[in-house]
C-alpha cells in the first residue's frame, strides 16, 4: 500500500508541470465553489438580517384584518390605543423594544421634481429605530413633537437635489380617503445602505403622520425587537391574543428563506457542473499518463501485477491529485472568503429588493463550514471517479501489447 | 524434468483484416537446468513463442506447459499468478521502471509475492551482488548505463527464485563488451542456480554461449539442436 503511493507520488512527479496543472485546476474549481457558497451564504444572511431590523423585525403586531398590500389607513384596519400595547409588550423579559409605526403612501415633490414614497410614522425614541439613527449622514433625528421635518434617504434626496433644511411637499392619503398636503423641512437625511430601503421610505414623527393621515391614535403595526431570534415562538405564545394577527419574521420573510432553499439547490447542479469541469482534467491528466505508460504496464504485468493492483496504482494517482487539489483549493478559497469577509463585495446598483426582499450594498461572505466540507467530499469523490476510467484502461491492458508499445 | 513443453502449438494474429500466423504448430520441450537460444529471423515468431512459454499470450490451438501445467486455457489473473514467481523477463529494452530505483525495481516481484521487508532485503542484496551492482543500488535507471539497466533486469527477473526465465534479444541493444558480460552473468547463474534460460537471439556471439539451439523459420521449428556452449 505505501509502495503503491510511493510509486503513485513519482509517477506524478514525471510530469511536473502536468500534475501541477491538474492539481490547480481542481484547487481553483474547488476555491471557486468555497467562495460561492460562502458568498450566497453571506447573502443569504445580510438579506435575513437587514430585512428583519430594517422592515419586519422579530415579529408584528396587527390588526386582524390589516392587508400589507394596500397600507389601508381605515381605522378598522389599524391597532387602537399602540402605544399602550406596545408598552405592555416592551415589558416582556426577551424583548428589546417594542414601538408603534404607521404606513401610509404619498408622494414628495421639490420643484418640478416627485417620487412615490411609502411615510412610516415612528416614534423616533423607540431603539426600534436605531439603523435609521445611526444611519444618520447629516442633519438631525426627528423628535417626537416634530410638526415640520422629516427624514428622508440619502439616495432619494441624491436624486432630487435635496439636502438638510431644504422643503419639500409631501402629499399624502388619509383614513377617510383624501389625501393631504403639508410642507415639511428636510431634518436629516439617513442611510442604511440598502438603496432599495432608502429610496423608498421617508420617516415622520409618529403624531405628525397620524394627524397627517387622520388616523389620530392608530397604528398600522406595533414593531417588536428581541434579544434573540430564536425567543419568537416562546414569547408570541406569551401573546397569544384573539384581536390581533402576530407576523412572525419566518412568516414576514418567507420569500428570503424559499430564495435561500432554492439557492442551496441551484447551488448543487453548480457544485456538480464545476466538479465536472475540473474532473475532465483530471481525466485527460490520467489517460495520458496511461498511454505514455503503457510499456511499463506491460513489464509491471509480466512480472506478475494483476490487473486490480494496477487499477489500484492509478486511482492512488488520481487521491493524491484529489488531495492536493483539494488542500491547495481550501488555502485559495479560503484566502478569497477570508478576504471577502473583510472587505465584502459591492452589489449596490444590483442589489433588487423585490418581494420584501432587502439586501444591503456591500455584501460580506461568510464562512461555511458544512459547505466547505461538503464541497470538498464532493471534490475528492468526483476526482477518484474521474480516476477510475483511465485506471480500468490501464488494468484492461494485453500485456504483450503493453509491451509491444514504442515507450 | 520438463520445465516446459509445447505441443503442437499455433498462433495467429489478425494484423487489420489479413490474418497472421506467427506460429504454425511448434512442439519442444525444454528440460530444467538448460541454456537454450531461439534463434531466427526476424518474423520467424521467436517473441511470439517466448510470450507464450511466459504466459503473457495464448495460444491460437496445442498446449503450453509449465511445470507440468497447463497455462493455455488460463485466465488473466491466473496467468499473473503463473508468471510471478515461476518465470522472470529480460526484455530487449530495458524494461525497468523508471521511477523506482535498481533496489525498488528488484524489490517489485518481491512485494507482488508478499515477502517480508527482512526476507526482501536479503534477497536483493543477493541478488546486487550476482550482478555486481552494489554499489549502484540506489540510483535509478536514467543514471545507470544500459549494461547496468540490463543487469538490473536480471537480478529482477532471479528475484522471486523462479523456474524459468525468457529473454528476448538481451543483448540487442548492447555494445560488444555489456553483450558479452550480461551474458556471462547469465551463464553463471544458470550454472549456480540451475534456473532455465530461454534466450531469443540472432546475434551469432551470443549464440555461442548457448548449450542448446533451436532454429525458427517461418512459424515452425527448423532445427533442433544440442550444440556444446564453445567455451
Amino acid at each position: 500500500m505505501i509502495q503503491l503511493f510511493r510509486m503513485a507520488f513519482r509517477d506524478l512527479g514525471r510530469n511536473r508541470r502536468r500534475t501541477f496543472f491538474s492539481i490547480l485546476a481542481l484547487a481553483m474549481g474547488l476555491a471557486l465553489l468555497i467562495t460561492m457558497a460562502s458568498f450566497i451564504n453571506g447573502e443569504m444572511d445580510n438579506a435575513m438580517d437587514t430585512t428583519i431590523r430594517l422592515q419586519s423585525g422579530h415579529f408584528q403586531i396587527r390588526a386582524q384584518n390589516y392587508d400589507e398590500r394596500k397600507t389601508s389607513l381605515k381605522w378598522e384596519d389599524l391597532i387602537e390605543n399602540p402605544t399602550q400595547v406596545a408598552e405592555q409588550i416592551s415589558t416582556l423579559e426577551p424583548v428589546i423594544a417594542a414601538s408603534p409605526r404607521l404606513f401610509a403612501s404619498g408622494i414628495v415633490a421639490s420643484r418640478n421634481q416627485s417620487a412615490g414614497v411609502q411615510i412610516v410614522g415612528i416614534d423616533p425614541a423607540s431603539k426600534t429605530n436605531d439603523p435609521y439613527r445611526e444611519g444618520l449622514v447629516s442633519g438631525e433625528f426627528l423628535t417626537a413633537d416634530d410638526r415640520e421635518g422629516i427624514l428622508i434617504g440619502r439616495p432619494l434626496a441624491e436624486k432630487m437635489g435635496l439636502g438638510v433644511g431644504d422643503q419639500i411637499n409631501l402629499t399624502a392619503n388619509t383614513s377617510n380617503g383624501d389625501v393631504s398636503e403639508q410642507l415639511f423641512t428636510i431634518r436629516g437625511i439617513y442611510s442604511t445602505e440598502t438603496r432599495v430601503f432608502d429610496t423608498a421610505i421617508v420617516f415622520l414623527p409618529l403624531q405628525k403622520a397620524q394627524a397627517m393621515t387622520r388616523t389620530e391614535n392608530h397604528a398600522s403595526t406595533i414593531f417588536v425587537l428581541l434579544k434573540d431570534k430564536d425567543q419568537t415562538d416562546a414569547v408570541i405564545k406569551a401573546l397569544q391574543s384573539s384581536s390581533y394577527k402576530i407576523l412572525t419574521w419566518t412568516k414576514m420573510n418567507e420569500i428570503i428563506i424559499q430564495t435561500e432553499n432554492l439557492a442551496n439547490s441551484y447551488m448543487s447542479l453548480f457544485y456538480l457542473i464545476v466538479l465536472v469541469v475540473t474532473a475532465t482534467v483530471i481525466i485527460n491528466t490520467l489517460i495520458m499518463a496511461v498511454f505514455e505508460r503503457t510499456r511499463e504496464i506491460g513489464i509491471l504485468s509480466a512480472i506478475g501485477m494483476k490487473g486490480r493492483r494496477i487499477m489500484a496504482m492509478f486511482l492512488a494517482e488520481s487521491s493524491i491529485l484529489a488531495v492536493g487539489g483539494i488542500l491547495l483549493g481550501l488555502v485559495l478559497g479560503l484566502l478569497v472568503v477570508a478576504y471577502l469577509e473583510r472587505n465584502g463585495f459591492y452589489v449596490g446598483n444590483m442589489a433588487v429588493g423585490g418581494g420584501g426582499f432587502l439586501i444591503r450594498d456591500t455584501v460580506y461572505a461568510k464562512f461555511s463550514l458544512e459547505d466547505t466540507i461538503y464541497v470538498s467530499i464532493m471534490a475528492f469523490v468526483v476526482t477518484l471517479l474521474a480516476g477510475l476510467y483511465p485506471a480500468v484502461l490501464a488494468a484492461r491492458m494485453e500485456p504483450v501489447e503493453a509491451l509491444r508499445a514504442e515507450k | 524434468m520438463e520445465v516446459t513443453k509445447i505441443e503442437n502449438v499455433t498462433r495467429t494474429f489478425m494484423i487489420g483484416k489479413v490474418e497472421t500466423e506467427a506460429l504454425r504448430g511448434v512442439s519442444l520441450s525444454i528440460e530444467s537446468g538448460e541454456f537454450t537460444a531461439l534463434v531466427g529471423p526476424s518474423g520467424s515468431g521467436k517473441t511470439t513463442l517466448l510470450q507464450l512459454i511466459g504466459c503473457l499470450d495464448q495460444p491460437t490451438s496445442g498446449h503450453v506447459y509449465i511445470n507440468g501445467k497447463d497455462v493455455s486455457r488460463l485466465n488473466r489473473n491466473q496467468r499473473a499468478d503463473m508468471r510471478r514467481g515461476t518465470i522472470g523477463f529480460i526484455f530487449q529494452f530495458f524494461a525497468l521502471i523508471p521511477t523506482l530505483s535498481a533496489y525498488e525495481n528488484i524489490e517489485m516481484p518481491l512485494l507482488l509475492n508478499h515477502q517480508s521487508a527482512s526476507e526482501r532485503r536479503e534477497r536483493i542484496q543477493q541478488l546486487l551482488e550476482a550482478v555486481d551492482l552494489t554499489n549502484r543500488a540506489h540510483h535509478r535507471p536514467d543514471q545507470l548505463s544500459g549494461g547496468e539497466q540490463q543487469r538490473v533486469a536480471i537480478a529482477r527477473a532471479l528475484a522471486t527464485k523462479p523456474s524459468l526465465i525468457l529473454a528476448d534479444e538481451p543483448t540487442a541493444n548492447l555494445d560488444t563488451t555489456n553483450g558479452q558480460q550480461v551474458m556471462e552473468i547469465m551463464t553463471r547463474l544458470n550454472q549456480e542456480t540451475g534456473v532455465t534460460f530461454i534466450f531469443a537471439t540472432h546475434d551469432p556471439r551470443v549464440v555461442k554461449y548457448a548449450r542448446r539451439v533451436v532454429t525458427l523459420r517461418d512459424g515452425l521449428v527448423a532445427e533442433n539442436s544440442h550444440a556444446m556452449p564453445v567455451q
